[in-house]
């Protein structure tokens, strides 16, 4: 317990509003506009955390986002979320926090003896002792060691909350709503520009908020919300900025008790457009680094002056502030005049007479040059050890709260994750922006602005700038760059040697001088290496406020300058970002979008196990035919095979072709000839990809004189559109050709098998489907109860079959129709498994021969083209290399084993191939036959059907399996084609 | 990114396709200059900066277009039809 305690007025919290909430199962409270930190401070709460590796107690460090040490795991359940900082978690009624890394709690952590193995888990402790020769003992070590260090665990259950995603596109997006940024987003407001202004606290007023005072008020932030083009988004932090202005924003809405049920999103994921982006980010204080100055009570000033303005928490009696540069002054004297009994220790030994002055005036003791060297307790801060000229050789001061300020580090990380170099500034100790791509402004602190004036200034020139650059208020004009703030030059915070113990320079991560020590001695110089070998600037915090320090011991240990030594590349997020608000509303289900048939929920109603076939999700097997995939498909060709049967083909790309110069257009796409295909007719086709690789097939039928409906595979749809929107934008800019996909607009059926043709008659009375009205590639165009019915006599199985096409809304009834009327001729419909099957058995290729790497030869498709007429893809057909003769090609494949099967990607030797390697070919297509009783398959084989009845291997060694299989033709039926004529 | 159609203005690089490199000529239909089919298929510079590429509005109009962009910024720059050739 320490001696903090709640101070009766004043801050930004409202008191008739008691917040209760438990940590490790006790209970607490405090105030609505607290957070988890300052409730916990505001009752006397100060260990809150066991460090990473050694187990020390520790409090909070700070106040921000970069609070190293006080992490806690919130909520319970399925709702758990490890690793969130109590200094940005708004306190809510009922809150459940635990605190994480103390076994069996924070207070009395069994771990901490590993404070006294130290020396064997300094830097590289993994590598040298888990690595290498002794690797073995990394097995025997691994659970201890994983359950000794590390943060909060993640639970596996479903996280039962919703997140979003949203698109904003704004003129001005202002980043940070501290005074530079208010001021930035008014200026840019006020000329009419579209503004957003984010902040990642609960409130907005940033640094104002700690000064007490007033000091927000004065900023007047009430007239923001009377700009009509202006939106503030506060608990939004920004999380990335990547090329071309866009921000990633993550929106927490923890605080509304967002009920997934109702809709509501925890995590909003914003992804904004801006034309001009204003960081006003601000800065974070730096640590000093001392012996135990990770001890519970030792704070960074700007956090205690906060804790008092803004919580109204006054964090100790015997306050000791330690600085190098003027900013805590403020801190001191606030303090003391809170009733606090203060002695600041400054490094300098002069500093301004302004300084001396307002101190005199309170009542805080002053020291100059007064170095502290160690921060004394066990469990908190009890006294603090300097060097200053009238003690050369140490004294000690009793005191209970440690304040500590080793300068300023802006928050520069957005502005380097499109991978601009910070810059070190020597009069500020510290890196800012190393530039700003155009349509950057930087304001505030982030530009070394040191007072609330200067953030002021510099944020309404930003705000001006970035609305000008955007298009807005051009005739306005902007102040003149603010000058070089001045600021008093620091103390260059030099690490001391830490002869009195552990000396800090990464809380997180547990990184010592000693160890930063150990790296350079080591030749781990780099900054780079550096990180990697110490684990500094890792875990949550990404050296928020160790970077700097880590940075000034290695240039010092090296003899170099800070900038010579570098500094790291910051990478989004800023902070952590939930794996839910990344993944938004992707889940499940709408990963993405499924596609359907519009006979869908007929297949569903009747039987159909579906499959999901590239976005579709296709009908794959009846229950009519058998319980499992395997029996059912057989059963369904056998149908097909010997009375009829009745496919859903809606998935087929479809592409209405129109205009004066279509037939010419399509005599160009495919490789045969298409430019003298008669009305009424179909004609099946292969399109070429420029590379004379094939693209795809399908059949195209003419309806018209200018009218063409054209058929794509299901896969290929997209791309045949594109393909052909492609040439007729850029190459064929003179055909007078429309198309449109209308694979939405109709359902497609097969009807297929010997009765076929009987089934379509009993269903269509008064349309004539005879061989003479429709023979083999013949279409019509109907009408049929007042309905367009298109009918193409094509043949996918090898069988007497029809296409039909109605339009999607009027396909169901068509089915139904369908079997009801044929139901005498024992019409079933079969799934997709058969029909890929019955295609097999033709030798028909599909999607798995058509991969983009098969040539027309290959697929034995050769002959078809006409070569007398320029078709696309012609030209490369002719390499060299595309008709060598041991070019990989299709072939037959028949079982020679009845006990085995053949297996699809089996790959194919000859017998007396050694059997290793990629083998002289593969199986695309497998399929038991009705017709040969027998597994046959579709594959590709080098030389083709060159080796027509000779004997392969089919090795499939993810099963041990070698099978004997003979090379045939692909056309395992009817080679002459006399069933589809029928 | 913001990818202007000359069609429909402005709009995000979510609802567009990219379609490669735009600075080589077609050959003309029927060329049997196979040097000259062979250049347009498969060779094409990787250059790190201006680009001069095919992007399709497949969530919108659906035309093509072609488009200025620097590969290593990705700051976008003019866009025209293919067939009314670059604005200069
Ligand atoms: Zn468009």
């Amino acid at each position: 317990m320490s001696r903090a305690r709640r101070l009766g007025q004043g801050g930004y919290v409202d008191r008739s509003r008691p917040i209760r909430f438990t940590l490790d199962g006790r209970s607490y409270a405090g105030f609505a506009g607290d957070t988890l930190a300052s409730a916990l401070l505001a009752c006397g709460v100060r260990i809150i955390g066991r460090s990473f590796k050694y187990h020390r107690p520790r409090g909070f460090l700070c106040a921000g986002a970069e609070e190293p040490n006080g992490l806690f795991t919130l909520g319970s359940g399925a709702r758990t979320t490890p690793n969130t900082p109590g200094t940005m978690t708004e306190l809510t009624e009922g809150l459940i926090a635990a605190c994480q890394n103390g076994w069996p709690s924070v207070r009395f952590d069994l771990m901490s003896v590993l404070s006294l193995a130290a020396p064997i888990i300094g830097a590289g402790f993994y590598y040298k002792t888990f690595m290498g020769p002794r690797r073995r003992s990394w097995m025997f070590y691994e659970p201890f060691i994983r359950r000794a260090a590390g943060l909060g665990r993640a639970v596996h259950q479903r996280d039962p909350d919703r997140y979003e995603t949203r698109h904003h596109h704004a003129d001005v997006l202002v980043i940070g709503a501290g005074p530079a940024g208010i001021s930035a987003a008014r200026a840019a407001a006020r000329t009419g520009a579209r503004v957003l202004l984010c902040e990642q606290d609960f409130l907005v007023g940033g640094s104002l908020l700690g000064e007490g005072a007033g000091a927000l008020e004065a900023l007047r932030t009430e007239e923001l919300a009377g700009l009509a083009t202006l939106e503030v988004m506060t608990r939004t932090t920004a999380a990335g900025l990547y090329d071309s202005n866009t921000v990633v924003l993550v929106e927490r809405r923890d605080h509304a008790r967002p009920d997934p049920a109702r809709g509501d999103a925890r995590e909003i994921l914003k992804i904004v457009q801006a034309r001009a982006i204003v960081f006003a980010t601000g800065a974070i204080e730096r640590p000093l680094v001392f012996a135990g100055n990770d001890l519970p009570g030792v704070m960074l000033a700007g956090a205690v002056r906060c804790y008092l303005h803004r919580y109204a928490v006054l964090l100790g009696e015997r306050i000791v502030v330690a600085t190098t540069d003027d900013a805590a002054w403020q801190a001191a004297t606030e303090l003391a005049a809170a009733g606090a009994h203060v002695t600041l220790l400054d490094e300098r030994a002069e500093v301004g007479g302004e300084l001396l002055r307002r101190a005199a005036a309170s009542a805080a003791t002053v020291v100059l040059g007064a170095q502290v060297r160690a921060a004394r307790g066990r469990r908190g801060v009890r006294g603090v050890r300097f060097v200053s000229p009238q003690y050369p050789s140490g004294h000690e001061l009793p005191c209970d709260l440690l304040c500590m300020s080793g300068g300023w580090s802006p928050v520069l990380h957005l502005t380097s994750h499109t991978g601009i170099k910070p810059a070190y500034r020597a009069d500020l100790d510290a890196f800012v922006p190393g530039g700003y791509a155009a349509g950057h402004f930087g304001a505030g602190a982030l530009t070394g602005a040191a007072s609330a004036a200067a953030a002021l200034e510099t944020g309404s020139a930003a705000g001006l700038r970035a609305a000008q650059h955007a298009g807005y208020g051009r005739e306005a004009s902007v102040p003149a760059a603010a000058p070089g703030v001045a600021v008093a030059p620091a103390a260059p915070a030099r690490p001391r040697d830490a002869h009195w113990g552990k000396a800090f320079v990464d809380f997180q991560n547990d990184v010592t001088t000693r160890d930063v020590a150990t790296a350079y001695t080591e030749g781990y110089e780099s900054v780079e290496h550096l990180k990697r070998y110490t684990t500094l600037g890792m875990g949550t915090e990404q050296g928020k406020t160790s970077n700097v320090n880590a940075l000034r011991q290695m240039a010092q240990l090296r003899g170099i300058d800070v900038p010579a030594a570098g500094t790291t590349t910051f990478r989004p997020p800023y902070t952590p970002v939930s794996i839910g608000a990344l993944a938004g509303r992707n889940l499940g289900q709408h990963f993405r979008p499924v596609r359907r048939s519009p006979l869908h929920d007929w297949h569903l109603a009747n039987g159909a196990t579906m499959i999901e076939a590239g976005p579709w999700l296709r009908a794959w097997y009846y229950a009519w035919a058998g319980a499992d995939a395997e029996t059912a498909y057989v059963e369904e060709m056998r149908l097909v095979r010997s009375g009829v049967g009745l496919s859903d083909v809606s998935s087929l790309g479809k592409i209405d072709v129109q205009g004066p110069d279509a037939g010419e257009f399509l005599n160009r796409l495919y490789v045969n000839e298409f430019a003298r295909l008669p009305v009424g007719k179909a004609r099946y086709g292969v399109m070429l990809n420029d590379d004379a690789t094939v693209l795809d097939d399908g059949t195209t039928a003419r309806f018209g004189e200018t009218r063409y409906f054209m058929t794509t595979t299901t896969a290929q749809a997209a791309e045949v559109m594109s393909r052909l929107e492609f040439l007729l934008q850029t190459a064929w800019t003179d055909l007078r050709v429309q198309v449109a996909s209308v694979t939405d607009q109709w359902a497609g059926m097969a009807i297929a098998g010997p009765r076929a043709r009987a089934a379509l008659a009993l269903a269509l009375p008064g349309i004539d489907v005879s061989d003479a009205a429709l023979p083999f590639m013949g279409c019509q165009e109907v009408d049929f109860a007042g309905v367009p019915l298109r009918i193409l006599r094509l043949s996918f199985s090898g069988e007497l079959a029809f296409e039909l096409y109605v339009p999607s809304d009027c396909g169901t009834a068509l089915w139904q129709h369908l079997l009801a009327s044929a139901q005498g001729l024992g019409i079933r419909p079969y799934g997709l498994e058969a029909l890929a099957s019955l295609r097999i058995e033709k030798g028909h290729v599909a999607g798995l021969e058509l991969d983009h790497r098969n040539t027309l030869d290959d697929l034995g498709l050769g002959k078809m083209a006409r070569t007398s007429k320029p078709f696309v893809g012609r030209e490369l057909r002719g390499r060299p290399e595309l008709q060598a003769p041991e070019r990989w090609s299709l072939v037959g494949l028949e079982c020679q084993e009845p006990a085995a099967r053949l297996r699809g990607g089996a790959i194919l030797f000859a017998p007396a191939d050694p059997i290793q390697g990629h083998g002289r070919g593969y199986i695309t297509s497998v399929t038991w036959s009705t017709q040969l009783n027998r597994f046959i398959a579709l594959g590709l084989y080098q030389g083709g059907l060159a080796h027509a009845g000779e004997e392969v291997l089919c090795a499939y060694p993810l099963r041990g399996e070698l099978v004997r299989a003979k090379i045939v033709s692909p056309v395992f039926i009817d080679p002459a084609g006399e069933r589809l004529r029928a | 990114m913001l990818i202007p159609c000359p069609h429909c203005g402005e709009r995000d690089y979510r609802e567009f396709r990219y379609a490669g490199d735009a600075s080589k000529a077609r050959p003309p239909l029927g060329s049997t200059d196979i040097a000259a089919w062979h250049d347009y298929v498969f060779l094409f510079d990787n250059p790190k900066g201006g680009h001069r590429e095919y992007w399709q509005h497949v969530l919108g109009c659906r035309r093509w277009l072609v488009l200025e962009r620097d590969t290593a910024t990705n700051v976008v720059g003019r866009s025209w039809w293919p067939s009314e050739g670059s604005p200069g």
